[in-house]
């Protein structure tokens, strides 16, 4: 089973209650891979958000993705409860998504 | 004109100290910049101005400008945005500061003021992403400060400050100032800001450029760490600006460094939007041109938006946090026992309700907690969390994390309980020319 991870790096930011992830293939190659694997209605289950909270927007001249999760950081940074407020471990875990095919 | 190198002294308030000071030394700067204001610092800083118990600017800003000074050739512009709520207390600060070091004589100060627009914004003004108004908040209301542009901190310079403190600022606008100062671009050009506010928006978190932040302790490594230099730009007339950082220092800068930095925190890539130019970061151009020395090129601006952010503080009430942790046999069945109990006894004993304190398993599902985990830990922290504005529910939560240790699940050890005060952060707009920043020389 072949994950984003081997595939790609990532970063994660923050703005308000909304995650921000960049993601980028190591490999040019795979830019069409990571292009099928990143639909939003995917990434929204890998959230557990509904597929209108995510935006997937395609940077294809540099070869990344930004990936825009909404209403995933109980309130954002300055109201969050969460052990992780700013949302900084999510890359992680976009990076555990199954690439398909 | 000549190439213009300007460096990144610090990436948040929090950030290393000797970074900054390795930079001055060995890089031959002609500018640098010390990010230290987070969105919520302003907040922060008016509350702990009203209440008197502090300055309203940030204090450690000083410590980092004695570390660098000795370092510092004397034609080095010093930049930041640690002035918070009070630019003018800090440049005051720096004054005394300089007055007493033998390399501060001769070095001008100012502060950029009028980022404070509480008394401007209109009560009618929405609250970005609700129903709600500016007047809605009520006495809730901490701070409004607005995102303003390099114009203010240009004039500075051009008056002949060395070292200028400002309030917010757009991040990206306190670096291209200088830089576009020393190329003479105009700050009402978005065509000629958008080379210099590219360089900023990737100096701004410092070592995030760098290799902080990037390595995965696989494939993405990372050489030390622990040494990671911060870096600097090389600003030619053209735009184009090579990036680097001090010889010696650990770290990395690679055309994947940049990329992650360049993208980082933007929604929509295409529009970014910063006071002095709405970027389109997509046909950026990112070549690695020799060993820890990446190009980046092709910078360009569509417009600037017609009206600045506001950044507003809202008095928030408390935050609690109490954990105690469990290990070895049935480590997360007990975690989760002694969640239960707690949330039992909110409502059963207490009478409030049971959902207002968050649950967590740390070391289980607390990041992600919509994500089946897999596999049992081998020691797992029972952590409960409340945001209330009764500081006696605060203290109550405490509490009965605490008793938990003879009251609870066999085996729980190193309970640990914090409260924070907190100041919440939403967004508005205003229009730019009701904003007025003005510098203040103030040596």
């Amino acid at each position: 089973m072949t994950t984003l991870g081997d595939l790609a790096h990532a970063r994660a930011g923050d703005k308000g209650d909304t995650s921000i992830l960049v993601v980028a293939p190591y490999e040019r190659e795979d830019y069409a891979r990571l292009d099928e694997t990143l639909r939003p209605d995917r990434v929204a289950g890998h959230f557990g958000v509904d597929a209108s909270h995510v935006t997937i927007h395609a940077v294809p001249r540099l070869g990344a993705f930004t990936v825009v999760v909404r209403g995933r950081l109980d309130g954002g940074v300055t109201r969050s409860r969460a052990a992780d407020p700013h949302g900084k471990t999510l890359s992680g875990h976009l990076l555990d998504l199954v690439v398909e095919g | 004109m000549s190439t213009y190198r300007i460096g990144a002294g610090s990436g948040f308030a929090g950030d290393r100290f000797e970074p900054a000071e390795i930079l001055a030394e060995r890089g031959d700067l002609d500018a640098l910049v010390f990010e230290c204001l987070a969105e919520r610092t302003i907040g922060l800083a008016q509350q702990r101005a009203a209440s008197s118990a502090g300055a309203g600017f940030d204090r450690l800003f000083l410590d980092r400008l004695a570390g660098v000074l000795p370092h510092l050739a004397p034609r080095t512009r010093v930049l930041t945005n640690a002035g918070a709520a009070d630019p003018v207390g800090l440049a005051r600060a720096v004054v005394d500061l300089l007055a007493a070091h033998p390399r501060g004589a001769g070095r001008r100060v100012a502060a950029v003021v009028g980022d404070d627009v509480t008394a401007v914004i209109p009560s009618h003004a929405r609250i970005t992403g609700t129903d709600l108004t500016i007047g809605d908040l009520g006495d809730r209301l901490v701070s409004a400060n607005a995102y303003i542009g390099a114009g203010a901190a240009m004039r500075a310079l051009e008056n002949g400050a060395d070292v200028v403190i400002t309030g917010r600022m757009g991040d990206a606008a306190l670096f291209a100032a200088p830089i576009a100062v020393h190329h003479g671009w105009d700050d009402a050009s978005p065509d000629e800001m958008a080379a210099p506010t590219l360089v900023g928006h990737l100096l701004e978190c410092a070592g995030q450029l760098t290799g902080g932040y990037f390595a995965d302790g696989g494939r993405k490594v990372v050489p030390g760490l622990a040494t990671l230099g911060f870096p600097f730009a090389d600003v030619a007339a053209d735009g184009v600006a090579d990036f680097g950082k001090a010889a010696g220092t650990g770290g990395l800068i690679s055309r994947a460094t940049v990329l992650e930095q360049l993208l980082y925190e933007i929604d929509d890539p295409s529009r970014y939007k910063t006071p002095d130019a709405t970027l389109d970061l997509g046909d950026v151009r990112i070549d690695e041109v020799g060993p820890d020395r990446v190009r980046v090129s092709a910078a360009s601006a569509e417009g600037r938006p017609e009206q600045l952010k506001v950044s507003v503080g809202v008095r928030d009430g408390f935050l609690a946090v109490g954990s105690i942790a469990y290990a070895g046999r049935g480590a997360r069945e007990r975690a989760e026992l002694a969640l239960r109990i707690v949330r039992e006894r909110w409502e059963v004993v207490h009478g409030r309700d049971p959902d207002e304190v968050r649950a967590d398993l740390q070391g289980y599902n607390s990041l992600r907690p919509w994500h089946e985990p897999s596999g049992e830990p081998a020691e797992v922290r029972a952590r409960l969390s409340l945001r209330t504005f009764d500081r006696r529910a605060a203290a109550l939560l405490h509490r009965e994390v605490e008793a938990l240790y003879t009251n609870g699940p066999a085996g729980g050890g190193g309970a640990d309980l914090s409260l924070k005060e907190t100041v919440g952060i939403v967004s508005t707009f205003i229009d730019r020319d009701r904003v007025e920043p003005r510098v203040e020389m103030v040596s």
